[in-house]
């Protein structure tokens, strides 16, 4: 295994820096489409961000650009204190919102391949989360449910001790109380050092755990700030405002 | 606990805790718990809990001890103050609806009278004072 890893002395330092995201111009074209469209956006530690917009407003290339999935893009992205590549994806979990794992394996078989992949992976968390989704060990993928194996793919992520995660619709085929488990996971993790960046729809689920959101249309950030802020301004809930946001201005 | 998402939810939080004292759920002195305990049990993020628990001690009701953790004020003259505050917003209420109905100073005072020994009902107060 080549994953870069690093002491604790060296993560400290690291993480002095203040932001977790910082994006200046980014431009990602797919052919004639213009999917991401001069982007800027800066987000600091410490904080729980939803990432809203309609279908194909750019949520998700946002995403596998700042994980490092993309690579042909323009301006300037940096992650975790790094470019989006080996370094960055060292410290940042992404959780994209397709399978990702093959369906004849089972839970335990990906859990060890996290545990080899990633430095940071923390296994007895990742078992107490499948334990606690009522998953089994020995279950393969393909014998699962949509929703099960999407439980599987957040124990996996959200047991990285990473700088950023990146997590792209994680709870929107999960059942309810599984949702608030999740969430509840998103709550005990996060640190002051760390940085989880949430695409949903489900804005109301996810409204009391938010410290920001960021609302993108077009390719661009449309309205970005801290969720009691924008309450306070607008006396409206996060889901009231993202519903009103959505219906003016015609492209 | 269920948080009206159209207004601040610190502010909310404020409220929250501001009752807790009041009514010695978190008695003079007493440790509460911590941030991210805190922000489990309501099921809110914890920089929002921070925001509400550092108003708190700008108002006097909490005390943070940089080793041993956060406290209520063990000053009982400020939970007095307190509870004196939440009852006269309360009060408030009762005479703006009473002057509604035109209802006179001694006929409202008098009706308080009557409904204090009848209300005279432990649970009904705590009912009341977390409704």
């Amino acid at each position: 295994m080549t994953t870069p890893t690093m002491t604790r002395h060296e993560r400290r330092d690291e993480n002095t820096m203040t932001s977790a995201i910082e994006i200046t111009g980014l431009t990602k074209n797919y052919g004639g489409l213009r999917a991401l469209d001069g982007l800027d956006l800066t987000l600091p530690t410490g904080q729980i961000v939803g990432l809203l917009g309609e279908n194909g407003c750019g949520k998700t290339t946002l995403l596998k650009v700042l994980a490092g999935v993309l690579s042909d893009h323009t301006g300037e992205v940096s992650i975790a204190g790094h470019r989006p590549g080996p370094e960055a994806k060292a410290r940042v979990s992404f959780l994209p919102d397709a399978s990702f794992l093959p369906d004849n394996a089972r839970v335990s078989e990906c859990v060890a391949t996290y545990e080899d992949f990633f430095a940071d992976f923390d296994v007895a968390k990742a078992d107490d989360l499948i334990e606690f989704f009522g998953l089994q060990q020995d279950m393969r993928l393909k014998q699962m449910s949509k929703g099960m194996r999407e439980k599987v793919q957040i124990a996996l992520a959200m047991s990285r001790q990473a700088t950023v995660y990146l997590l792209d619709e994680p709870i929107s085929g999960v059942d309810p109380a599984a949702r608030e488990v999740i969430l509840d996971g998103m709550v005990r993790n996060l640190s002051e050092d760390s940085l989880v960046l949430i695409s949903t729809h489900l804005v109301h689920d996810l409204e009391p755990i938010l410290d920001g959101v960021v609302m993108m249309r077009y390719g661009k950030v449309l309205l970005a700030g801290a969720v009691d802020d924008l309450r306070a301004e607008h006396g409206k809930s996060i889901d009231q405002m993202f519903r009103e946001v959505y219906q003016w201005s015609p492209r | 606990m269920e948080f009206d998402t159209s207004s601040p939810i610190w502010l909310q939080l404020v409220t929250e805790f501001s009752r807790r004292v009041a009514t010695a759920e978190w008695a003079a002195g007493e440790r509460i718990p911590g941030v991210r305990e805190l922000a489990l049990q309501l099921g809110v993020n914890p920089n929002t809990v921070q925001r509400a628990l550092t108003e708190m001690e700008r108002d006097g009701l909490f005390r943070s001890e940089r080793t041993s953790g956060r406290f209520v004020t063990d000053d009982s003259s400020r939970v007095s103050r307190l509870r004196r505050e939440l009852a006269a917003g309360a009060a408030d209420d009762y005479i703006r609806i009473s002057r509604g109905l035109s209802m006179e100073l001694r006929d409202a005072t008098v009706l308080v009278d009557e409904r204090w020994n009848e209300n005279d009902n432990p649970n009904h107060d705590q009912a009341r004072a977390e409704g």
